[in-house]
Protein backbone atom coordinates (compact mmCIF):
# COMPACT_ATOMS: atom_id res chain seq x y z
CA UNK A 1 0.00 0.00 0.00
CA UNK A 2 2.79 2.08 1.19
CA UNK A 3 4.76 1.13 -1.84
CA UNK A 4 2.27 1.55 -4.20
CA UNK A 5 1.56 5.01 -3.78
CA UNK A 6 4.92 5.74 -3.87
CA UNK A 7 5.65 4.35 -6.92
CA UNK A 8 2.11 6.01 -8.62
CA UNK A 9 3.51 9.17 -6.88
CA UNK A 10 6.98 7.93 -9.03
CA UNK A 11 5.14 7.56 -12.17
CA UNK A 12 3.10 11.13 -12.43
CA UNK A 13 6.72 12.59 -12.03
CA UNK A 14 8.32 10.18 -14.51
CA UNK A 15 5.59 11.45 -16.95
CA UNK A 16 6.48 14.68 -16.17
CA UNK A 17 9.95 14.55 -16.88
CA UNK A 18 9.81 12.40 -19.83
CA UNK A 19 7.85 15.48 -21.39
CA UNK A 20 10.20 18.02 -20.27
CA UNK A 21 12.87 15.84 -21.53
CA UNK A 22 11.15 15.54 -24.72
CA UNK A 23 10.69 19.60 -24.82
CA UNK A 24 14.17 20.27 -24.81
CA UNK A 25 14.92 18.64 -27.20
CA UNK A 26 17.58 15.30 -26.73
CA UNK A 27 19.82 16.11 -29.90
CA UNK A 28 21.88 12.66 -29.85
CA UNK A 29 25.63 12.66 -30.64
CA UNK A 30 26.97 11.56 -33.67
CA UNK A 31 30.27 11.47 -35.37
CA UNK A 32 29.63 15.18 -36.61
CA UNK A 33 29.65 16.56 -33.15
CA UNK A 34 32.50 14.65 -31.59
CA UNK A 35 34.93 15.79 -28.69
CA UNK A 36 37.56 15.42 -31.17
CA UNK A 37 36.33 17.46 -34.22
CA UNK A 38 34.79 20.46 -31.61
CA UNK A 39 38.21 20.42 -30.14
CA UNK A 40 40.16 20.58 -33.56
CA UNK A 41 38.36 23.26 -35.05
CA UNK A 42 37.47 25.21 -32.18
CA UNK A 43 40.62 25.11 -30.49
CA UNK A 44 39.09 25.37 -27.29
CA UNK A 45 37.14 23.18 -24.50
CA UNK A 46 35.33 23.59 -21.29
CA UNK A 47 36.44 20.64 -18.46
CA UNK A 48 34.18 20.10 -15.20
CA UNK A 49 36.00 19.94 -12.82
CA UNK A 50 36.25 19.98 -8.73
CA UNK A 51 36.76 23.43 -7.26
CA UNK A 52 37.02 22.83 -3.44
CA UNK A 53 39.08 19.36 -3.35
CA UNK A 54 42.60 20.00 -2.73
CA UNK A 55 44.99 18.24 -4.50
CA UNK A 56 42.66 17.01 -6.90
CA UNK A 57 40.98 20.23 -8.25
CA UNK A 58 41.17 23.50 -6.40
CA UNK A 59 40.45 27.03 -7.36
CA UNK A 60 43.00 29.79 -5.67
CA UNK A 61 41.98 32.70 -4.51
CA UNK A 62 43.75 34.64 -7.03
CA UNK A 63 41.21 32.34 -9.75
CA UNK A 64 43.60 30.07 -11.02
CA UNK A 65 43.46 26.19 -10.58
CA UNK A 66 45.51 23.18 -9.11
CA UNK A 67 45.70 19.78 -8.59
CA UNK A 68 45.88 16.14 -10.10
CA UNK A 69 42.44 16.48 -11.95
CA UNK A 70 43.21 19.89 -13.39
CA UNK A 71 46.33 18.44 -14.83
CA UNK A 72 44.85 14.99 -16.40
CA UNK A 73 42.49 17.45 -17.62
CA UNK A 74 45.27 20.35 -20.02
CA UNK A 75 47.29 16.85 -20.71
CA UNK A 76 43.87 15.33 -22.19
CA UNK A 77 43.40 18.96 -23.81
CA UNK A 78 46.42 19.42 -25.09
CA UNK A 79 46.62 15.64 -27.00
CA UNK A 80 43.37 16.94 -28.56
CA UNK A 81 45.19 20.24 -29.90
CA UNK A 82 43.94 23.01 -27.15
CA UNK A 83 46.47 24.92 -25.27
CA UNK A 84 46.15 25.31 -21.92
CA UNK A 85 45.34 29.02 -22.24
CA UNK A 86 42.28 28.00 -24.35
CA UNK A 87 40.47 25.71 -21.79
CA UNK A 88 37.87 27.10 -19.63
CA UNK A 89 37.30 24.99 -16.60
CA UNK A 90 33.85 25.17 -14.91
CA UNK A 91 32.23 23.59 -11.52
CA UNK A 92 31.14 20.16 -11.50
CA UNK A 93 29.49 19.50 -8.54
CA UNK A 94 29.03 15.44 -7.73
CA UNK A 95 25.64 15.68 -8.23
CA UNK A 96 25.25 17.84 -11.46
CA UNK A 97 28.40 16.20 -13.21
CA UNK A 98 25.74 13.86 -15.32
CA UNK A 99 23.33 16.93 -16.74
CA UNK A 100 26.67 19.56 -17.27
CA UNK A 101 27.55 16.79 -19.96
CA UNK A 102 24.45 15.90 -21.62
CA UNK A 103 23.50 19.62 -22.30
CA UNK A 104 26.66 20.26 -23.09
CA UNK A 105 27.77 22.93 -20.72
CA UNK A 106 31.18 20.86 -20.56
CA UNK A 107 33.00 18.90 -23.18
CA UNK A 108 33.85 16.43 -21.05
CA UNK A 109 34.55 15.95 -16.94
CA UNK A 110 38.07 15.07 -14.67
CA UNK A 111 35.94 15.02 -11.26
CA UNK A 112 36.54 12.41 -9.25
CA UNK A 113 33.94 10.92 -10.80
CA UNK A 114 33.60 7.24 -10.12
CA UNK A 115 32.78 4.44 -12.82
CA UNK A 116 29.40 2.85 -12.04
CA UNK A 117 26.64 1.05 -13.98
CA UNK A 118 24.11 3.37 -13.16
CA UNK A 119 26.14 6.46 -14.35
CA UNK A 120 27.20 5.16 -17.40
CA UNK A 121 23.44 5.12 -18.40
CA UNK A 122 23.63 8.41 -18.54
CA UNK A 123 27.37 9.36 -19.58
CA UNK A 124 30.21 7.42 -21.02
CA UNK A 125 33.75 7.07 -19.39
CA UNK A 126 37.17 7.01 -20.85
CA UNK A 127 40.01 5.79 -18.43
CA UNK A 128 40.07 5.09 -15.87
CA UNK A 129 42.87 7.30 -15.20
CA UNK A 130 43.23 6.96 -10.99
CA UNK A 131 42.15 4.29 -8.58
CA UNK A 132 41.27 5.06 -5.38
CA UNK A 133 39.62 3.39 -2.90
CA UNK A 134 37.65 4.64 0.19
CA UNK A 135 40.10 5.23 3.24
CA UNK A 136 40.60 6.91 6.99
CA UNK A 137 42.18 10.27 7.83
CA UNK A 138 43.17 10.23 11.57
CA UNK A 139 44.44 13.12 13.83
CA UNK A 140 48.53 12.35 13.75
CA UNK A 141 49.57 10.27 16.45
CA UNK A 142 45.69 8.22 16.79
CA UNK A 143 46.96 4.57 16.56
CA UNK A 144 43.88 2.98 17.70
CA UNK A 145 42.17 3.40 14.21
CA UNK A 146 43.94 0.75 11.95
CA UNK A 147 41.59 0.06 9.47
CA UNK A 148 38.05 -0.67 8.93
CA UNK A 149 37.84 -3.30 11.51
CA UNK A 150 39.01 -1.25 13.95
CA UNK A 151 35.77 1.33 14.31
CA UNK A 152 34.21 0.17 16.86
CA UNK A 153 32.26 2.88 18.96
CA UNK A 154 34.78 5.15 16.58
CA UNK A 155 33.10 8.47 15.29
CA UNK A 156 33.21 8.69 11.50
CA UNK A 157 32.79 12.31 9.29
CA UNK A 158 32.07 12.56 5.82
CA UNK A 159 30.09 14.23 2.76
CA UNK A 160 26.44 14.31 3.46
CA UNK A 161 24.62 11.93 0.61
CA UNK A 162 28.08 10.99 -0.71
CA UNK A 163 29.02 7.34 -1.83
CA UNK A 164 31.84 7.17 1.22
CA UNK A 165 29.20 8.38 3.90
CA UNK A 166 26.32 5.70 2.49
CA UNK A 167 28.81 3.09 2.62
CA UNK A 168 29.93 3.20 6.04
CA UNK A 169 25.80 3.57 6.52
CA UNK A 170 25.58 0.34 4.95
CA UNK A 171 28.53 -1.29 6.41
CA UNK A 172 29.56 0.30 9.41
CA UNK A 173 26.46 1.64 10.85
CA UNK A 174 26.29 -0.80 13.87
CA UNK A 175 30.12 -0.35 15.36
CA UNK A 176 30.27 3.17 14.27
CA UNK A 177 28.58 6.56 14.40
CA UNK A 178 28.60 8.56 11.34
CA UNK A 179 28.15 12.64 11.15
CA UNK A 180 27.61 14.34 7.91
CA UNK A 181 28.48 17.46 6.86
CA UNK A 182 28.36 19.60 3.74
CA UNK A 183 31.65 20.20 3.15
CA UNK A 184 34.80 18.28 3.85
CA UNK A 185 36.04 21.05 5.94
CA UNK A 186 33.89 20.63 7.93
CA UNK A 187 34.79 16.99 8.52
CA UNK A 188 38.46 18.35 9.06
CA UNK A 189 37.80 21.11 11.47
CA UNK A 190 35.82 18.67 13.66
CA UNK A 191 38.56 15.73 13.37
CA UNK A 192 40.89 18.80 14.39
CA UNK A 193 38.88 19.44 17.36
CA UNK A 194 38.86 16.01 18.41
CA UNK A 195 34.97 15.73 18.01
CA UNK A 196 35.02 12.72 15.31
CA UNK A 197 38.06 10.22 15.31
CA UNK A 198 38.23 10.05 11.94
CA UNK A 199 37.05 11.55 8.58
CA UNK A 200 36.31 8.59 5.78
CA UNK A 201 36.58 9.12 1.74
CA UNK A 202 38.44 8.07 -1.02
CA UNK A 203 42.62 8.10 -0.21
CA UNK A 204 43.54 10.27 -2.53
CA UNK A 205 41.06 13.10 -1.52
CA UNK A 206 42.01 12.53 2.37
CA UNK A 207 45.44 12.82 0.84
CA UNK A 208 44.81 16.50 -0.73
CA UNK A 209 43.41 17.52 2.60
CA UNK A 210 46.26 15.85 4.61
CA UNK A 211 48.86 17.68 2.29
CA UNK A 212 47.42 21.14 3.31
CA UNK A 213 47.80 20.64 7.14
CA UNK A 214 51.76 19.22 7.05
CA UNK A 215 51.97 17.05 10.29
CA UNK A 216 48.88 17.16 11.73
CA UNK A 217 47.25 14.22 10.14
CA UNK A 218 47.40 10.79 9.13
CA UNK A 219 45.95 8.35 6.00
CA UNK A 220 45.49 5.04 7.17
CA UNK A 221 46.60 3.65 4.25
CA UNK A 222 44.26 0.26 4.27
CA UNK A 223 41.38 1.56 1.31
CA UNK A 224 38.28 -0.85 1.28
CA UNK A 225 36.73 -0.05 -1.13
CA UNK A 226 37.74 1.08 -5.12
CA UNK A 227 36.79 4.13 -6.84
CA UNK A 228 37.72 4.19 -10.75
CA UNK A 229 38.14 8.04 -11.59
CA UNK A 230 37.03 8.01 -14.78
CA UNK A 231 36.87 11.26 -17.84
CA UNK A 232 33.37 11.64 -18.20
CA UNK A 233 32.15 12.06 -21.74
CA UNK A 234 29.08 12.49 -24.16
CA UNK A 235 27.15 9.43 -24.43
CA UNK A 236 27.70 7.66 -27.96
CA UNK A 237 31.34 9.56 -28.67
CA UNK A 238 33.15 6.51 -29.11
CA UNK A 239 35.98 8.74 -30.97
CA UNK A 240 36.36 11.41 -27.79
CA UNK A 241 36.54 7.87 -25.56
CA UNK A 242 39.31 6.72 -27.59
CA UNK A 243 41.51 9.62 -27.99
CA UNK A 244 40.59 10.44 -24.04
CA UNK A 245 42.36 6.93 -23.45
CA UNK A 246 45.27 7.60 -25.86
CA UNK A 247 46.05 10.99 -23.69
CA UNK A 248 45.89 9.59 -20.48
CA UNK A 249 48.18 6.38 -21.97
CA UNK A 250 50.58 8.96 -22.93
CA UNK A 251 50.32 10.88 -19.63
CA UNK A 252 50.75 7.61 -17.86
CA UNK A 253 54.23 6.52 -20.17
CA UNK A 254 55.45 9.60 -20.22
CA UNK A 255 55.92 10.25 -16.59
CA UNK A 256 53.66 13.30 -16.31
CA UNK A 257 51.30 11.08 -14.60
CA UNK A 258 53.41 10.73 -12.04
CA UNK A 259 55.00 13.67 -11.29
CA UNK A 260 51.73 15.42 -11.04
CA UNK A 261 50.26 13.29 -7.81
CA UNK A 262 53.88 13.93 -6.15
CA UNK A 263 53.40 17.46 -6.22
CA UNK A 264 49.96 17.35 -5.69
CA UNK A 265 49.75 15.05 -2.90
CA UNK A 266 52.78 13.60 -2.49
CA UNK A 267 53.35 15.81 0.81
CA UNK A 268 50.98 13.84 2.58
CA UNK A 269 53.12 10.77 2.90
CA UNK A 270 50.36 9.36 0.34
CA UNK A 271 51.84 5.94 -1.78
CA UNK A 272 51.51 6.71 -4.63
CA UNK A 273 50.29 3.30 -6.70
CA UNK A 274 50.58 2.18 -10.12
CA UNK A 275 49.18 3.59 -13.08
CA UNK A 276 45.75 1.78 -13.76
CA UNK A 277 44.91 -0.30 -17.09
CA UNK A 278 42.20 1.51 -19.70
CA UNK A 279 39.01 -0.33 -19.07
CA UNK A 280 36.42 1.63 -20.93
CA UNK A 281 36.66 0.77 -24.20
CA UNK B 1 12.47 4.82 -11.47
CA UNK B 2 12.40 1.02 -10.48
CA UNK B 3 14.82 2.22 -7.80
CA UNK B 4 12.41 3.76 -5.63
CA UNK B 5 11.10 0.60 -3.69
CA UNK B 6 14.90 0.55 -2.26
CA UNK B 7 14.65 3.92 -0.57
CA UNK B 8 12.81 5.01 2.81
CA UNK B 9 10.97 8.32 0.97
CA UNK B 10 8.20 8.06 4.06
CA UNK B 11 10.54 8.27 6.09
CA UNK B 12 12.99 11.13 5.35
CA UNK B 13 9.70 13.26 4.62
CA UNK B 14 8.71 12.35 8.11
CA UNK B 15 11.97 13.29 9.53
CA UNK B 16 10.91 16.47 7.69
CA UNK B 17 7.92 16.90 9.35
CA UNK B 18 9.20 16.51 12.49
CA UNK B 19 11.41 18.70 12.28
CA UNK B 20 8.79 20.97 11.07
CA UNK B 21 6.29 21.02 13.61
CA UNK B 22 9.19 21.76 16.52
CA UNK B 23 10.66 24.21 15.30
CA UNK B 24 6.82 25.60 13.83
CA UNK B 25 6.39 25.33 17.80
CA UNK B 26 9.56 26.53 19.39
CA UNK B 27 9.53 29.48 16.98
CA UNK B 28 5.72 30.41 17.78
CA UNK B 29 6.41 30.38 21.33
CA UNK B 30 10.08 32.66 21.30
CA UNK B 31 8.42 34.37 18.55
CA UNK B 32 5.39 35.79 20.58
CA UNK B 33 8.13 36.32 23.29
CA UNK B 34 10.02 38.66 21.13
CA UNK B 35 7.13 40.14 19.95
CA UNK B 36 6.05 41.17 23.68
CA UNK B 37 9.27 42.33 24.33
CA UNK B 38 9.64 44.59 21.13
CA UNK B 39 6.49 46.19 22.28
CA UNK B 40 7.24 46.67 25.83
CA UNK B 41 7.56 49.31 28.00
CA UNK B 42 11.08 48.29 29.21
CA UNK B 43 13.88 49.51 27.44
CA UNK B 44 16.32 47.40 27.80
CA UNK B 45 13.89 44.20 26.45
CA UNK B 46 12.56 46.70 23.89
CA UNK B 47 16.78 46.97 22.85
CA UNK B 48 17.18 43.37 23.02
CA UNK B 49 14.10 42.51 21.45
CA UNK B 50 14.92 44.60 18.02
CA UNK B 51 18.84 43.61 17.81
CA UNK B 52 17.98 39.82 18.11
CA UNK B 53 15.60 40.25 15.37
CA UNK B 54 17.23 42.23 13.08
CA UNK B 55 20.91 40.32 14.05
CA UNK B 56 19.22 36.50 13.49
CA UNK B 57 17.24 37.38 10.50
CA UNK B 58 19.56 38.94 8.00
CA UNK B 59 22.19 35.60 8.85
CA UNK B 60 22.00 33.05 6.12
CA UNK B 61 20.08 29.58 7.36
CA UNK B 62 22.82 27.72 6.06
CA UNK B 63 25.53 29.52 8.31
CA UNK B 64 22.89 29.57 11.48
CA UNK B 65 22.71 25.95 11.24
CA UNK B 66 26.32 25.08 10.46
CA UNK B 67 27.42 27.08 13.48
CA UNK B 68 25.03 25.21 15.38
CA UNK B 69 26.63 21.83 14.65
CA UNK B 70 30.21 23.05 13.86
CA UNK B 71 30.67 25.92 16.12
CA UNK B 72 28.15 25.45 19.27
CA UNK B 73 28.21 21.56 19.28
CA UNK B 74 31.66 20.76 17.99
CA UNK B 75 33.70 23.80 19.14
CA UNK B 76 32.13 24.98 22.19
CA UNK B 77 30.77 21.45 23.57
CA UNK B 78 26.91 22.00 24.74
CA UNK B 79 25.67 18.64 23.11
CA UNK B 80 21.64 17.71 23.68
CA UNK B 81 21.97 14.04 23.59
CA UNK B 82 24.19 11.37 25.59
CA UNK B 83 27.94 11.21 23.98
CA UNK B 84 27.91 7.82 24.36
CA UNK B 85 24.86 6.64 23.14
CA UNK B 86 25.51 4.90 19.68
CA UNK B 87 24.05 7.34 17.36
CA UNK B 88 25.06 10.20 19.06
CA UNK B 89 25.23 12.26 16.24
CA UNK B 90 21.92 11.70 14.83
CA UNK B 91 19.63 12.84 17.93
CA UNK B 92 22.17 15.59 18.48
CA UNK B 93 22.06 17.26 15.06
CA UNK B 94 18.31 16.80 14.76
CA UNK B 95 17.78 18.37 17.90
CA UNK B 96 20.52 21.53 17.21
CA UNK B 97 18.49 21.65 13.81
CA UNK B 98 15.27 22.35 15.46
CA UNK B 99 17.08 24.61 18.18
CA UNK B 100 18.54 26.48 14.95
CA UNK B 101 15.63 26.67 12.61
CA UNK B 102 13.78 28.17 16.26
CA UNK B 103 16.02 30.62 16.39
CA UNK B 104 15.69 31.44 13.01
CA UNK B 105 12.26 31.37 12.01
CA UNK B 106 11.28 33.37 15.40
CA UNK B 107 12.05 36.34 14.04
CA UNK B 108 9.82 36.14 11.22
CA UNK B 109 7.01 35.04 13.81
CA UNK B 110 8.23 38.03 15.95
CA UNK B 111 7.33 40.55 12.99
CA UNK B 112 3.92 39.06 12.08
CA UNK B 113 3.14 38.99 15.38
CA UNK B 114 4.18 42.78 15.69
CA UNK B 115 2.07 44.16 12.73
CA UNK B 116 -0.70 41.62 13.86
CA UNK B 117 -0.29 44.20 17.06
CA UNK B 118 -0.07 47.04 15.24
CA UNK B 119 -3.81 46.27 13.85
CA UNK B 120 -5.21 46.45 17.41
CA UNK B 121 -6.91 50.23 18.06
CA UNK B 122 -4.43 51.69 20.45
CA UNK B 123 -7.96 52.35 22.58
CA UNK B 124 -8.06 49.02 23.34
CA UNK B 125 -4.96 48.55 25.00
CA UNK B 126 -5.73 52.66 26.84
CA UNK B 127 -9.02 51.31 27.93
CA UNK B 128 -7.18 48.13 29.42
CA UNK B 129 -4.48 50.25 31.05
CA UNK B 130 -7.56 52.35 32.39
CA UNK B 131 -9.53 49.57 34.05
CA UNK B 132 -6.10 49.06 35.70
CA UNK B 133 -4.50 46.37 34.17
CA UNK B 134 -0.45 45.97 33.61
CA UNK B 135 1.34 45.24 30.61
CA UNK B 136 1.36 41.64 31.11
CA UNK B 137 -2.26 41.54 31.31
CA UNK B 138 -3.16 44.07 28.78
CA UNK B 139 -0.58 42.01 26.13
CA UNK B 140 -2.47 38.44 27.00
CA UNK B 141 -6.08 39.41 27.48
CA UNK B 142 -6.87 42.43 25.54
CA UNK B 143 -3.76 42.83 22.71
CA UNK B 144 -2.34 39.43 21.73
CA UNK B 145 -5.74 37.52 21.15
CA UNK B 146 -6.75 40.05 18.83
CA UNK B 147 -3.50 40.06 16.86
CA UNK B 148 -2.87 36.31 16.41
CA UNK B 149 -6.07 36.00 15.04
CA UNK B 150 -5.21 38.75 11.80
CA UNK B 151 -1.80 37.13 11.60
CA UNK B 152 -3.02 33.67 10.56
CA UNK B 153 -2.25 34.29 6.87
CA UNK B 154 1.37 35.64 7.14
CA UNK B 155 2.31 32.79 9.98
CA UNK B 156 1.07 30.19 7.34
CA UNK B 157 3.52 32.34 5.18
CA UNK B 158 6.39 31.94 7.67
CA UNK B 159 5.72 28.19 8.67
CA UNK B 160 5.66 27.32 4.66
CA UNK B 161 8.99 28.96 4.46
CA UNK B 162 10.14 26.70 7.53
CA UNK B 163 9.16 23.75 5.86
CA UNK B 164 11.10 24.33 2.99
CA UNK B 165 14.31 25.62 5.20
CA UNK B 166 14.13 22.45 7.19
CA UNK B 167 15.99 20.86 3.94
CA UNK B 168 19.13 23.06 5.26
CA UNK B 169 19.81 20.75 8.12
CA UNK B 170 20.97 18.01 5.29
CA UNK B 171 24.41 20.10 5.87
CA UNK B 172 24.88 18.95 9.33
CA UNK B 173 23.51 15.31 8.47
CA UNK B 174 19.79 15.39 9.27
CA UNK B 175 18.23 12.39 7.52
CA UNK B 176 15.45 14.64 6.03
CA UNK B 177 14.40 14.65 2.78
CA UNK B 178 17.33 16.60 1.10
CA UNK B 179 19.80 14.13 2.66
CA UNK B 180 17.85 11.50 0.62
CA UNK B 181 17.65 13.43 -2.15
CA UNK B 182 20.95 13.88 -2.36
CA UNK B 183 21.87 10.23 -1.60
CA UNK B 184 19.58 9.25 -4.31
CA UNK B 185 21.10 11.67 -7.00
CA UNK B 186 24.78 10.53 -6.41
CA UNK B 187 23.58 6.56 -6.23
CA UNK B 188 21.26 6.75 -9.31
CA UNK B 189 22.89 9.67 -11.43
CA UNK B 190 19.16 10.60 -12.29
CA UNK B 191 18.78 14.34 -11.56
CA UNK B 192 15.44 15.48 -12.87
CA UNK B 193 13.41 12.66 -11.93
CA UNK B 194 14.64 12.50 -8.54
CA UNK B 195 14.04 16.89 -7.76
CA UNK B 196 10.94 16.66 -9.53
CA UNK B 197 9.68 13.33 -7.20
CA UNK B 198 10.71 15.65 -4.02
CA UNK B 199 9.35 18.89 -5.02
CA UNK B 200 6.16 17.22 -5.38
CA UNK B 201 6.78 15.98 -2.08
CA UNK B 202 6.97 18.96 -0.67
CA UNK B 203 4.21 20.89 -2.46
CA UNK B 204 2.44 18.02 -1.10
CA UNK B 205 3.36 18.93 2.70
CA UNK B 206 3.04 22.85 2.47
CA UNK B 207 -0.36 22.78 -0.41
CA UNK B 208 -2.64 21.83 2.27
CA UNK B 209 -0.66 23.33 5.40
CA UNK B 210 -1.86 27.20 3.27
CA UNK B 211 -5.20 26.04 2.24
CA UNK B 212 -6.37 24.99 5.61
CA UNK B 213 -4.47 28.27 7.45
CA UNK B 214 -5.84 30.10 4.95
CA UNK B 215 -9.19 29.24 5.79
CA UNK B 216 -8.99 29.30 9.57
CA UNK B 217 -7.61 32.45 8.74
CA UNK B 218 -10.48 33.68 7.20
CA UNK B 219 -12.79 32.51 10.20
CA UNK B 220 -11.46 33.54 12.92
CA UNK B 221 -10.10 37.35 11.28
CA UNK B 222 -11.16 40.05 13.61
CA UNK B 223 -13.67 42.07 11.42
CA UNK B 224 -13.57 45.75 11.91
Amino acid sequence: MRLSRVLRAGAVVTALALSVAACGGGKKADASDSLVDKASSAKKLTVGIKFDQPGLGLKKPDGSFEGFDVDVARYIAKELGVDAANVTFKEAQSKERENLIKNGDVDFIVATYSINDDRKKSVDFAGPYFIAGQDLLVKKGNTSITGKESLNGKNLCSVTGSTPAQNIKDKFSKEANLQQYGKYTDCISALLNGTVDAVSTDDVILAGYAAQYPGKLDLVGQPFTTEKYGVGLKKGDTKAQKAVNDAILKMENSGDWKKSLETNVGPSGYKIPDAPAITEK
Amino acid sequence: MDYLSKYDLLGAFWVTVQLTVLSAVGSLVWGTLLAAMRVSPVPLMRGFGTAYVNLVRNIPLTVIITFSAVGLSSTLGVVLADKNEHGFFEVNNFRLAVLGFTLYTATFVCEAIRSGINTVPVGQAEAARALGLGFGQTLRIVVLPQALRSVVAPLANVLIALTKNTTVASVIGVAEASLLMAEMVEKQADLLPISALFALGFVVLTLPTGLVLGWIGRKVAVKR
